[in-house]
Protein backbone atom coordinates (compact mmCIF):
# COMPACT_ATOMS: atom_id res chain seq x y z
CA UNK A 1 0.00 0.00 0.00
CA UNK A 2 1.70 3.17 -1.13
CA UNK A 3 -0.82 5.56 0.23
CA UNK A 4 0.82 8.92 0.80
CA UNK A 5 -1.60 10.52 3.17
CA UNK A 6 -0.27 13.76 4.52
CA UNK A 7 0.21 13.61 8.26
CA UNK A 8 -1.23 17.05 8.58
CA UNK A 9 -4.75 16.30 7.58
CA UNK A 10 -6.20 13.90 5.06
CA UNK A 11 -8.92 15.33 2.91
CA UNK A 12 -12.47 14.39 3.58
CA UNK A 13 -12.77 12.32 0.46
CA UNK A 14 -9.69 10.31 1.31
CA UNK A 15 -11.10 9.69 4.77
CA UNK A 16 -14.43 8.53 3.39
CA UNK A 17 -12.93 6.23 0.84
CA UNK A 18 -10.56 4.67 3.35
CA UNK A 19 -13.34 3.99 5.73
CA UNK A 20 -15.71 2.62 3.15
CA UNK A 21 -13.04 0.36 1.74
CA UNK A 22 -12.39 -0.99 5.19
CA UNK A 23 -16.04 -1.46 5.94
CA UNK A 24 -17.74 -2.68 2.82
CA UNK A 25 -16.05 -3.25 -0.49
CA UNK A 26 -12.65 -4.90 -1.02
CA UNK A 27 -11.79 -6.28 2.41
CA UNK A 28 -8.29 -5.47 3.63
CA UNK A 29 -5.66 -8.12 3.25
CA UNK A 30 -2.46 -8.92 5.03
CA UNK A 31 -0.50 -9.35 1.81
CA UNK A 32 1.86 -6.51 2.60
CA UNK A 33 2.12 -6.40 6.36
CA UNK A 34 3.46 -3.34 8.15
CA UNK A 35 4.65 -5.61 10.91
CA UNK A 36 5.02 -9.31 11.16
CA UNK A 37 5.83 -11.50 14.15
CA UNK A 38 7.62 -14.71 13.23
CA UNK A 39 7.82 -17.61 15.64
CA UNK A 40 7.83 -15.07 18.43
CA UNK A 41 8.47 -16.46 21.88
CA UNK A 42 8.55 -14.43 25.08
CA UNK A 43 9.65 -15.39 28.54
CA UNK A 44 9.47 -14.10 32.08
CA UNK A 45 12.42 -15.83 33.69
CA UNK A 46 11.92 -19.50 32.85
CA UNK A 47 8.20 -19.19 32.10
CA UNK A 48 7.28 -19.16 28.44
CA UNK A 49 4.36 -16.77 28.01
CA UNK A 50 4.33 -16.68 24.20
CA UNK A 51 4.92 -19.98 22.49
CA UNK A 52 5.88 -19.15 18.96
CA UNK A 53 3.41 -16.70 17.48
CA UNK A 54 3.40 -15.82 13.80
CA UNK A 55 1.09 -12.95 12.97
CA UNK A 56 1.09 -10.34 10.23
CA UNK A 57 -0.27 -6.85 10.87
CA UNK A 58 -1.57 -5.18 7.73
CA UNK A 59 -0.68 -1.61 7.03
CA UNK A 60 -3.32 1.01 7.89
CA UNK A 61 -5.65 -1.41 9.57
CA UNK A 62 -6.76 -2.06 13.10
CA UNK A 63 -5.87 -5.47 14.45
CA UNK A 64 -7.50 -6.54 17.69
CA UNK A 65 -5.92 -9.10 19.95
CA UNK A 66 -8.46 -10.92 22.09
CA UNK A 67 -8.25 -13.78 24.53
CA UNK A 68 -8.75 -14.63 28.18
CA UNK A 69 -6.59 -13.15 30.92
CA UNK A 70 -3.08 -14.49 30.95
CA UNK A 71 -3.14 -15.61 27.32
CA UNK A 72 -0.14 -13.45 26.46
CA UNK A 73 -1.95 -10.77 24.49
CA UNK A 74 -0.38 -7.86 26.37
CA UNK A 75 3.01 -9.51 26.25
CA UNK A 76 2.60 -9.91 22.52
CA UNK A 77 2.11 -6.24 21.79
CA UNK A 78 4.83 -5.29 24.23
CA UNK A 79 7.14 -7.39 22.07
CA UNK A 80 6.18 -5.31 19.03
CA UNK A 81 8.02 -2.23 20.33
CA UNK A 82 10.55 -3.98 22.52
CA UNK A 83 8.87 -2.93 25.74
CA UNK A 84 8.72 -6.54 26.97
CA UNK A 85 12.43 -6.60 27.69
CA UNK A 86 12.16 -3.54 29.95
CA UNK A 87 10.87 -5.76 32.74
CA UNK A 88 13.62 -7.47 34.72
CA UNK A 89 14.07 -11.11 33.73
CA UNK A 90 12.02 -10.79 30.55
CA UNK A 91 13.39 -12.12 27.29
CA UNK A 92 12.30 -12.62 23.71
CA UNK A 93 13.16 -15.11 20.96
CA UNK A 94 12.06 -15.05 17.32
CA UNK A 95 11.60 -12.20 14.95
CA UNK A 96 9.41 -9.15 14.61
CA UNK A 97 9.61 -7.44 11.24
CA UNK A 98 8.83 -3.77 10.86
CA UNK A 99 8.84 -2.96 7.16
CA UNK A 100 10.79 -6.19 6.60
CA UNK A 101 13.49 -5.27 9.08
CA UNK A 102 13.85 -7.42 12.19
CA UNK A 103 13.54 -5.15 15.23
CA UNK A 104 15.32 -7.78 17.32
CA UNK A 105 18.40 -7.79 15.09
CA UNK A 106 21.52 -7.14 17.18
CA UNK A 107 22.29 -3.79 15.56
CA UNK A 108 18.82 -2.36 16.14
CA UNK A 109 18.44 0.28 18.83
CA UNK A 110 15.20 -0.32 20.79
CA UNK A 111 14.89 3.42 21.34
CA UNK A 112 14.50 3.93 17.58
CA UNK A 113 11.96 1.13 17.34
CA UNK A 114 9.85 2.77 20.03
CA UNK A 115 9.91 6.06 18.18
CA UNK A 116 8.31 4.41 15.17
CA UNK A 117 6.02 2.12 17.13
CA UNK A 118 4.17 4.10 19.77
CA UNK A 119 2.28 2.68 22.70
CA UNK A 120 -0.72 3.57 24.82
CA UNK A 121 -1.09 1.79 28.13
CA UNK A 122 -3.96 0.27 30.02
CA UNK A 123 -3.87 2.89 32.71
CA UNK A 124 -3.56 6.50 31.54
CA UNK A 125 -0.07 7.63 32.49
CA UNK A 126 0.43 11.31 31.71
CA UNK A 127 3.52 12.71 33.40
CA UNK A 128 2.25 14.30 36.61
CA UNK A 129 5.10 16.79 36.80
CA UNK A 130 4.28 18.18 33.37
CA UNK A 131 1.48 20.40 32.15
CA UNK A 132 -0.94 19.24 29.48
CA UNK A 133 1.06 21.11 26.89
CA UNK A 134 4.35 19.65 28.10
CA UNK A 135 2.84 16.19 28.09
CA UNK A 136 1.98 16.49 24.42
CA UNK A 137 5.48 17.67 23.65
CA UNK A 138 7.16 15.22 26.02
CA UNK A 139 7.94 12.68 23.33
CA UNK A 140 9.82 15.29 21.35
CA UNK A 141 11.61 16.65 24.39
CA UNK A 142 12.61 13.14 25.41
CA UNK A 143 14.07 12.60 21.98
CA UNK A 144 15.88 15.91 21.98
CA UNK A 145 13.76 17.32 19.17
CA UNK A 146 12.72 20.94 18.97
CA UNK A 147 9.51 21.47 17.03
CA UNK A 148 9.51 24.60 14.90
CA UNK A 149 6.07 25.61 16.04
CA UNK A 150 5.25 23.85 19.30
CA UNK A 151 1.94 25.64 19.72
CA UNK A 152 0.69 24.42 16.38
CA UNK A 153 1.93 20.89 17.06
CA UNK A 154 0.18 20.76 20.43
CA UNK A 155 -3.06 21.96 18.87
CA UNK A 156 -2.84 19.48 16.01
CA UNK A 157 -2.12 16.51 18.29
CA UNK A 158 -4.91 17.47 20.69
CA UNK A 159 -7.35 18.00 17.81
CA UNK A 160 -6.50 14.56 16.47
CA UNK A 161 -7.71 13.04 19.72
CA UNK A 162 -10.66 15.45 19.97
CA UNK A 163 -9.35 16.90 23.20
CA UNK A 164 -8.46 20.39 21.99
CA UNK A 165 -11.82 22.02 22.67
CA UNK A 166 -11.91 20.59 26.17
CA UNK A 167 -8.43 21.67 27.25
CA UNK A 168 -7.39 24.62 25.08
CA UNK A 169 -7.89 27.04 27.96
CA UNK A 170 -6.10 24.97 30.58
CA UNK A 171 -2.99 23.87 28.70
CA UNK A 172 -0.80 24.87 31.61
CA UNK A 173 -2.59 22.71 34.12
CA UNK A 174 -1.11 19.43 35.24
CA UNK A 175 -1.78 16.49 32.95
CA UNK A 176 -3.20 14.59 35.88
CA UNK A 177 -5.85 17.23 36.55
CA UNK A 178 -7.93 15.80 33.70
CA UNK A 179 -10.52 13.03 33.94
CA UNK A 180 -9.47 9.45 33.19
CA UNK A 181 -10.83 9.48 29.66
CA UNK A 182 -9.21 12.83 28.93
CA UNK A 183 -5.93 11.58 30.36
CA UNK A 184 -6.03 8.57 28.07
CA UNK A 185 -6.68 10.78 25.06
CA UNK A 186 -3.83 13.00 26.20
CA UNK A 187 -1.58 9.94 26.26
CA UNK A 188 -2.69 9.06 22.75
CA UNK A 189 -1.96 12.63 21.65
CA UNK A 190 1.45 12.37 23.26
CA UNK A 191 2.20 9.29 21.17
CA UNK A 192 0.79 10.83 18.00
CA UNK A 193 2.90 13.97 18.38
CA UNK A 194 5.88 11.80 17.53
CA UNK A 195 4.14 10.68 14.34
CA UNK A 196 4.70 6.97 14.84
CA UNK A 197 3.95 4.50 12.05
CA UNK A 198 2.34 1.96 14.29
CA UNK A 199 0.29 2.58 17.43
CA UNK A 200 -0.01 -0.19 19.99
CA UNK A 201 -2.84 0.06 22.48
CA UNK A 202 -2.89 -2.17 25.52
CA UNK A 203 -6.50 -2.32 26.72
CA UNK A 204 -6.74 1.45 26.38
CA UNK A 205 -10.34 1.60 27.56
CA UNK A 206 -10.30 -0.77 30.50
CA UNK A 207 -9.96 2.07 33.00
CA UNK A 208 -12.54 4.28 31.27
CA UNK A 209 -16.28 4.73 31.58
CA UNK A 210 -18.56 3.86 28.64
CA UNK A 211 -18.72 7.41 27.27
CA UNK A 212 -14.97 7.87 27.35
CA UNK A 213 -14.64 4.40 25.80
CA UNK A 214 -16.93 5.37 22.93
CA UNK A 215 -14.81 8.46 22.28
CA UNK A 216 -11.60 6.47 22.19
CA UNK A 217 -13.15 3.92 19.86
CA UNK A 218 -14.31 6.68 17.56
CA UNK A 219 -10.79 8.01 17.64
CA UNK A 220 -9.34 4.63 16.68
CA UNK A 221 -11.60 4.66 13.60
CA UNK A 222 -10.20 8.01 12.58
CA UNK A 223 -6.60 7.13 13.27
CA UNK A 224 -6.68 4.03 11.13
CA UNK A 225 -6.20 5.95 7.93
CA UNK A 226 -2.88 7.33 9.06
CA UNK A 227 -1.55 4.70 11.39
CA UNK A 228 -1.38 0.98 11.73
CA UNK A 229 -3.03 0.05 14.99
CA UNK A 230 -2.81 -3.03 17.14
CA UNK A 231 -5.19 -3.04 20.08
CA UNK A 232 -5.42 -5.51 22.92
CA UNK A 233 -8.88 -5.79 24.37
CA UNK A 234 -10.76 -8.12 26.65
CA UNK A 235 -13.98 -6.71 25.37
CA UNK A 236 -15.16 -8.66 22.34
CA UNK A 237 -17.75 -6.10 21.34
CA UNK A 238 -14.98 -3.58 21.19
CA UNK A 239 -12.94 -5.80 18.90
CA UNK A 240 -15.96 -6.26 16.68
CA UNK A 241 -16.58 -2.53 16.59
CA UNK A 242 -13.12 -1.22 15.86
CA UNK A 243 -10.98 -3.91 14.26
CA UNK A 244 -10.45 -4.98 10.67
CA UNK A 245 -8.63 -8.08 11.81
CA UNK A 246 -8.92 -10.03 15.00
CA UNK A 247 -6.47 -12.47 16.47
CA UNK A 248 -7.51 -14.88 19.19
CA UNK A 249 -4.81 -15.89 21.66
CA UNK A 250 -5.07 -18.71 24.11
CA UNK A 251 -2.42 -19.89 26.57
CA UNK A 252 0.38 -18.12 24.78
CA UNK A 253 -0.53 -19.36 21.34
CA UNK A 254 -2.27 -17.77 18.41
CA UNK A 255 -5.37 -19.86 17.84
CA UNK A 256 -6.88 -17.99 14.95
CA UNK A 257 -6.36 -14.81 12.98
CA UNK A 258 -8.72 -13.56 10.33
CA UNK A 259 -10.91 -10.68 9.25
CA UNK A 260 -13.01 -9.57 12.19
CA UNK A 261 -16.30 -10.39 10.51
CA UNK A 262 -15.07 -13.91 9.82
CA UNK A 263 -13.85 -14.44 13.37
CA UNK A 264 -17.14 -13.31 14.83
CA UNK A 265 -19.48 -15.05 12.40
CA UNK A 266 -17.81 -18.22 11.21
CA UNK A 267 -14.57 -18.94 13.08
CA UNK A 268 -12.77 -22.01 11.89
CA UNK A 269 -11.54 -23.10 15.28
CA UNK A 270 -13.82 -24.58 17.92
CA UNK A 271 -11.84 -22.79 20.63
CA UNK A 272 -12.46 -19.39 19.07
CA UNK A 273 -16.14 -20.08 18.78
CA UNK A 274 -16.33 -21.18 22.40
CA UNK A 275 -14.58 -18.04 23.54
CA UNK A 276 -16.58 -15.54 21.53
CA UNK A 277 -19.83 -17.17 22.49
CA UNK A 278 -18.82 -16.87 26.12
CA UNK A 279 -18.40 -20.54 26.90
CA UNK A 280 -15.11 -19.87 28.66
CA UNK A 281 -12.80 -17.03 29.46
CA UNK B 1 -26.79 -12.66 71.42
CA UNK B 2 -27.32 -9.07 72.31
CA UNK B 3 -25.30 -6.74 70.21
CA UNK B 4 -25.57 -3.86 72.60
CA UNK B 5 -24.23 -5.15 75.93
CA UNK B 6 -21.07 -3.15 76.24
CA UNK B 7 -18.59 -5.75 77.37
CA UNK B 8 -15.31 -3.97 77.99
CA UNK B 9 -12.40 -5.77 76.39
CA UNK B 10 -9.78 -5.45 79.08
CA UNK B 11 -6.93 -6.78 76.93
CA UNK B 12 -7.47 -4.16 74.27
CA UNK B 13 -7.79 -1.42 76.84
CA UNK B 14 -4.52 -2.30 78.53
CA UNK B 15 -2.76 -2.70 75.20
CA UNK B 16 -3.95 0.68 74.02
CA UNK B 17 -2.96 2.30 77.27
CA UNK B 18 0.57 0.94 77.14
CA UNK B 19 1.09 1.75 73.47
CA UNK B 20 -0.07 5.32 74.05
CA UNK B 21 2.15 5.62 77.11
CA UNK B 22 5.24 4.55 75.21
CA UNK B 23 4.44 6.83 72.32
CA UNK B 24 3.92 9.80 74.59
CA UNK B 25 7.09 9.07 76.55
CA UNK B 26 9.21 9.70 73.45
CA UNK B 27 7.65 13.11 73.00
CA UNK B 28 8.13 13.84 76.69
CA UNK B 29 11.82 12.88 76.55
CA UNK B 30 12.34 15.16 73.59
CA UNK B 31 10.57 18.01 75.33
CA UNK B 32 12.43 17.42 78.58
CA UNK B 33 15.77 17.49 76.78
CA UNK B 34 14.98 20.77 75.09
CA UNK B 35 13.79 22.27 78.34
CA UNK B 36 16.79 21.05 80.31
CA UNK B 37 19.20 22.42 77.76
CA UNK B 38 17.44 25.73 77.77
CA UNK B 39 17.62 25.92 81.56
CA UNK B 40 21.31 25.03 81.51
CA UNK B 41 22.00 27.55 78.76
CA UNK B 42 20.26 30.46 80.49
CA UNK B 43 23.32 31.84 82.31
CA UNK B 44 25.21 31.92 79.04
CA UNK B 45 22.34 33.51 77.13
CA UNK B 46 22.15 36.22 79.78
CA UNK B 47 25.93 36.67 79.82
CA UNK B 48 26.75 36.70 76.11
CA UNK B 49 23.58 37.75 74.35
CA UNK B 50 24.00 38.08 70.58
CA UNK B 51 27.76 38.05 70.95
CA UNK B 52 27.44 34.28 71.32
CA UNK B 53 26.47 33.69 67.69
CA UNK B 54 28.52 36.47 66.07
CA UNK B 55 31.65 36.56 68.23
CA UNK B 56 34.81 34.79 67.12
CA UNK B 57 36.65 34.61 70.43
CA UNK B 58 36.26 31.53 72.56
CA UNK B 59 38.17 32.20 75.74
CA UNK B 60 36.72 30.42 78.79
CA UNK B 61 39.42 31.84 81.06
CA UNK B 62 38.16 35.36 80.47
CA UNK B 63 34.52 34.31 80.24
CA UNK B 64 34.40 35.39 76.64
CA UNK B 65 32.26 33.09 74.56
CA UNK B 66 31.88 33.66 70.84
CA UNK B 67 30.77 30.43 69.20
CA UNK B 68 30.97 31.55 65.59
CA UNK B 69 34.03 29.40 64.75
CA UNK B 70 32.14 26.29 65.85
CA UNK B 71 29.05 27.25 63.92
CA UNK B 72 31.26 27.96 60.92
CA UNK B 73 33.07 24.63 61.29
CA UNK B 74 29.85 22.66 61.55
CA UNK B 75 28.28 24.39 58.57
CA UNK B 76 31.34 24.22 56.33
CA UNK B 77 32.25 20.62 57.13
CA UNK B 78 28.63 19.56 56.56
CA UNK B 79 28.33 21.43 53.28
CA UNK B 80 31.63 19.96 52.12
CA UNK B 81 30.31 16.52 53.05
CA UNK B 82 27.14 17.13 51.04
CA UNK B 83 29.14 18.33 48.03
CA UNK B 84 31.00 15.05 48.01
CA UNK B 85 28.23 12.71 49.15
CA UNK B 86 25.25 13.91 47.11
CA UNK B 87 26.54 13.00 43.64
CA UNK B 88 27.89 9.68 44.88
CA UNK B 89 24.71 8.80 46.74
CA UNK B 90 22.45 9.72 43.86
CA UNK B 91 24.65 7.69 41.54
CA UNK B 92 24.31 4.71 43.84
CA UNK B 93 20.54 5.13 44.16
CA UNK B 94 20.00 5.50 40.42
CA UNK B 95 22.30 2.57 39.72
CA UNK B 96 20.42 0.37 42.15
CA UNK B 97 16.93 1.24 40.92
CA UNK B 98 17.39 1.88 37.21
CA UNK B 99 20.58 0.35 35.91
CA UNK B 100 21.89 -2.60 37.90
CA UNK B 101 20.84 -6.13 36.97
CA UNK B 102 18.47 -7.52 39.61
CA UNK B 103 20.96 -10.00 41.06
CA UNK B 104 23.38 -7.20 41.86
CA UNK B 105 20.88 -4.93 43.58
CA UNK B 106 20.58 -6.44 47.02
CA UNK B 107 24.29 -7.16 47.60
CA UNK B 108 25.28 -3.65 46.60
CA UNK B 109 22.59 -1.95 48.66
CA UNK B 110 23.51 -4.20 51.58
CA UNK B 111 27.14 -3.14 51.35
CA UNK B 112 26.26 0.53 51.12
CA UNK B 113 23.98 0.28 54.14
CA UNK B 114 26.71 -1.57 56.00
CA UNK B 115 28.67 1.68 55.91
CA UNK B 116 26.04 3.11 58.24
CA UNK B 117 26.62 0.31 60.71
CA UNK B 118 30.33 1.03 61.20
CA UNK B 119 30.83 2.77 64.59
CA UNK B 120 31.92 6.34 64.11
CA UNK B 121 35.03 5.90 66.26
CA UNK B 122 36.24 3.39 63.67
CA UNK B 123 35.84 6.03 60.98
CA UNK B 124 37.81 8.37 63.23
CA UNK B 125 40.67 5.89 63.62
CA UNK B 126 40.69 5.27 59.91
CA UNK B 127 40.76 9.03 59.43
CA UNK B 128 43.79 9.38 61.73
CA UNK B 129 45.81 6.49 60.35
CA UNK B 130 44.85 6.42 56.68
CA UNK B 131 42.95 9.47 55.51
CA UNK B 132 44.95 12.28 57.15
CA UNK B 133 48.39 10.99 55.98
CA UNK B 134 46.97 10.46 52.50
CA UNK B 135 45.61 14.00 52.40
CA UNK B 136 48.85 15.47 53.74
CA UNK B 137 51.15 13.61 51.37
CA UNK B 138 49.07 13.27 48.22
CA UNK B 139 45.70 14.94 47.85
CA UNK B 140 46.45 18.32 49.44
CA UNK B 141 49.70 18.88 47.50
CA UNK B 142 47.83 17.94 44.33
CA UNK B 143 44.90 20.27 45.05
CA UNK B 144 47.33 23.02 46.03
CA UNK B 145 49.17 22.66 42.77
CA UNK B 146 46.14 22.52 40.48
CA UNK B 147 43.52 24.63 42.26
CA UNK B 148 45.83 26.62 44.52
CA UNK B 149 44.65 29.92 43.05
CA UNK B 150 41.45 29.44 45.06
CA UNK B 151 41.66 30.48 48.73
CA UNK B 152 40.02 27.14 49.52
CA UNK B 153 43.15 25.22 48.64
CA UNK B 154 45.93 27.38 50.06
CA UNK B 155 48.14 27.04 53.10
CA UNK B 156 50.24 24.31 54.65
CA UNK B 157 49.33 20.67 54.13
CA UNK B 158 48.44 19.30 57.51
CA UNK B 159 46.16 16.38 56.82
CA UNK B 160 44.00 17.08 59.85
CA UNK B 161 41.53 19.80 59.03
CA UNK B 162 38.28 20.77 57.41
CA UNK B 163 38.92 18.67 54.29
CA UNK B 164 39.50 15.50 56.29
CA UNK B 165 36.39 16.22 58.35
CA UNK B 166 34.28 16.79 55.26
CA UNK B 167 35.46 13.58 53.61
CA UNK B 168 34.82 11.48 56.71
CA UNK B 169 31.33 12.96 57.04
CA UNK B 170 30.67 12.36 53.35
CA UNK B 171 31.40 8.66 53.76
CA UNK B 172 29.19 8.50 56.81
CA UNK B 173 26.16 10.18 55.26
CA UNK B 174 26.32 8.40 51.90
CA UNK B 175 24.33 5.38 53.16
CA UNK B 176 21.60 7.66 54.53
CA UNK B 177 21.20 9.68 51.35
CA UNK B 178 21.49 6.76 48.99
CA UNK B 179 19.10 4.44 50.79
CA UNK B 180 16.41 7.09 51.23
CA UNK B 181 16.79 8.23 47.61
CA UNK B 182 16.55 4.64 46.53
CA UNK B 183 13.25 4.24 48.34
CA UNK B 184 12.02 7.46 46.78
CA UNK B 185 12.99 6.36 43.28
CA UNK B 186 11.34 3.02 43.87
CA UNK B 187 8.14 4.81 44.81
CA UNK B 188 7.99 6.40 41.36
CA UNK B 189 5.17 4.57 39.55
CA UNK B 190 6.43 2.12 36.95
CA UNK B 191 3.97 3.37 34.37
CA UNK B 192 5.78 6.73 34.22
CA UNK B 193 9.03 4.96 33.47
CA UNK B 194 7.33 2.82 30.83
CA UNK B 195 5.48 5.79 29.42
CA UNK B 196 8.75 7.59 28.85
CA UNK B 197 10.51 4.55 27.40
CA UNK B 198 7.60 3.86 25.08
CA UNK B 199 7.99 7.37 23.70
CA UNK B 200 11.47 6.48 22.58
CA UNK B 201 13.35 7.84 25.56
CA UNK B 202 16.67 6.36 26.50
CA UNK B 203 17.07 5.27 30.12
CA UNK B 204 18.88 8.51 30.86
CA UNK B 205 16.21 10.65 29.22
CA UNK B 206 13.46 8.81 31.08
CA UNK B 207 15.34 9.38 34.32
CA UNK B 208 15.96 13.02 33.67
CA UNK B 209 12.60 14.09 32.30
CA UNK B 210 10.11 11.75 33.93
CA UNK B 211 11.53 10.04 37.00
CA UNK B 212 13.74 12.63 38.71
CA UNK B 213 11.20 15.46 38.44
CA UNK B 214 8.65 13.22 40.14
CA UNK B 215 11.11 12.18 42.84
CA UNK B 216 12.69 15.59 43.31
CA UNK B 217 11.20 16.65 46.62
CA UNK B 218 11.87 13.22 48.11
CA UNK B 219 15.48 13.37 47.04
CA UNK B 220 15.81 16.81 48.59
CA UNK B 221 14.42 15.23 51.74
CA UNK B 222 17.04 12.49 51.59
CA UNK B 223 19.77 15.09 51.26
CA UNK B 224 18.46 17.02 54.24
CA UNK B 225 18.41 13.84 56.32
CA UNK B 226 22.05 13.33 55.38
CA UNK B 227 22.78 16.92 56.29
CA UNK B 228 21.15 16.41 59.67
CA UNK B 229 23.42 13.48 60.32
CA UNK B 230 26.49 15.42 59.23
CA UNK B 231 25.64 18.35 61.51
CA UNK B 232 25.30 16.17 64.54
CA UNK B 233 28.18 13.76 63.96
CA UNK B 234 30.70 14.07 66.78
CA UNK B 235 33.26 11.35 67.31
CA UNK B 236 34.71 10.79 63.87
CA UNK B 237 34.97 14.43 62.98
CA UNK B 238 36.45 15.38 66.34
CA UNK B 239 39.26 12.93 65.63
CA UNK B 240 40.24 14.43 62.29
CA UNK B 241 39.17 18.08 62.05
CA UNK B 242 42.07 19.47 64.10
CA UNK B 243 40.00 21.10 66.86
CA UNK B 244 41.14 24.70 66.58
CA UNK B 245 38.54 27.40 67.10
CA UNK B 246 39.48 29.41 64.06
CA UNK B 247 37.78 30.60 60.92
CA UNK B 248 39.97 30.04 57.91
CA UNK B 249 39.09 30.17 54.25
CA UNK B 250 41.34 27.22 53.51
CA UNK B 251 39.95 23.72 53.69
CA UNK B 252 43.43 22.51 54.63
CA UNK B 253 43.32 24.45 57.91
CA UNK B 254 42.05 22.87 61.12
CA UNK B 255 38.62 23.82 62.38
CA UNK B 256 36.21 22.91 65.13
CA UNK B 257 32.56 21.92 65.17
CA UNK B 258 29.73 22.52 67.59
CA UNK B 259 29.41 18.86 68.46
CA UNK B 260 33.18 18.47 68.89
CA UNK B 261 33.58 21.36 71.31
CA UNK B 262 30.83 20.03 73.54
CA UNK B 263 32.44 16.59 73.61
CA UNK B 264 35.95 17.94 74.20
CA UNK B 265 35.31 20.64 76.77
CA UNK B 266 32.36 19.47 78.79
CA UNK B 267 34.38 17.49 81.33
CA UNK B 268 36.70 20.38 82.07
CA UNK B 269 34.12 23.13 81.99
CA UNK B 270 33.87 25.02 85.26
CA UNK B 271 31.36 27.60 86.28
CA UNK B 272 27.79 28.20 85.25
CA UNK B 273 28.64 30.45 82.37
CA UNK B 274 31.12 28.07 80.71
CA UNK B 275 28.75 25.12 81.14
CA UNK B 276 25.91 27.32 79.97
CA UNK B 277 27.86 28.25 76.86
CA UNK B 278 28.34 24.60 75.96
CA UNK B 279 24.67 23.93 76.64
CA UNK B 280 23.75 26.85 74.42
CA UNK B 281 25.79 25.36 71.58
CA UNK B 282 23.94 22.13 72.20
CA UNK B 283 20.63 23.92 72.10
CA UNK B 284 21.47 25.57 68.78
CA UNK B 285 22.56 22.27 67.28
CA UNK B 286 19.49 20.52 68.62
CA UNK B 287 17.15 23.09 67.16
CA UNK B 288 18.80 23.08 63.75
CA UNK B 289 18.91 19.28 63.38
CA UNK B 290 15.36 18.90 64.65
CA UNK B 291 14.09 21.45 62.19
CA UNK B 292 15.99 19.93 59.28
CA UNK B 293 14.72 16.46 60.09
CA UNK B 294 11.13 17.62 60.21
CA UNK B 295 11.49 19.31 56.83
CA UNK B 296 13.18 16.26 55.35
CA UNK B 297 10.52 13.85 56.59
CA UNK B 298 7.77 16.02 55.19
CA UNK B 299 9.44 16.09 51.80
CA UNK B 300 9.98 12.33 51.70
CA UNK B 301 6.41 11.65 52.75
CA UNK B 302 5.10 13.90 50.05
CA UNK B 303 6.57 11.62 47.38
CA UNK B 304 5.91 8.30 49.05
CA UNK B 305 2.29 9.08 49.85
CA UNK B 306 1.19 11.14 46.89
CA UNK B 307 -1.39 9.12 45.01
CA UNK B 308 -1.20 9.53 41.29
CA UNK B 309 -3.04 12.55 40.12
CA UNK B 310 -2.91 14.28 43.47
CA UNK B 311 0.17 16.25 42.57
CA UNK B 312 0.16 19.63 40.92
Amino acid sequence: MTQSVSLLGATTSARDSTRSSARTSAPPTTDQPKMRAEALKAYFGATEVLKGVTLPVASHTVTAIIGPSGCGKSTFIRCLNRMHEVVAGARVAGKVLLDHQDIYAPDVDPVRVRRRVGMVFQKPNPFPTMTIRENVLSGLVLNGLRPKDPGELVERALRQVALWDEVKDVLNRSGTSLSGGQQQRLCIARSLALEPEVLLMDEPCSALDPIATARVEELIHELRERYTIVIVTHNMQQAARVADFTAFFYLGELVEHDRTDVIFTRPSEKKTEDYITGRFG
Amino acid sequence: MALLGAEVNVGDLVFRGFAALFAVSIVLVLGAMALQMWVAARPSIAHSGWHFVVGRDWDPVRDSFGALPFIYGTVVSSLLALTIAVPISLGVAVFLTEVAPPWLRSPVSFLVELLAAVPSVIYGLWGIFALAPFLRNHLEPLLGKTLGFLPLFQGPHQGFGMLAGGIILAIMITPTISSVSREVLRAVPDNLREGALALGATRWEALRHAILPYARSGIVGAIILGLGRALGETMAITMVIGNRADISASLFAPGYTMASVIANEFTEATGDIYLGALAEIGLLLFAVTLLLNVIARLLVWQVARAPEGARG
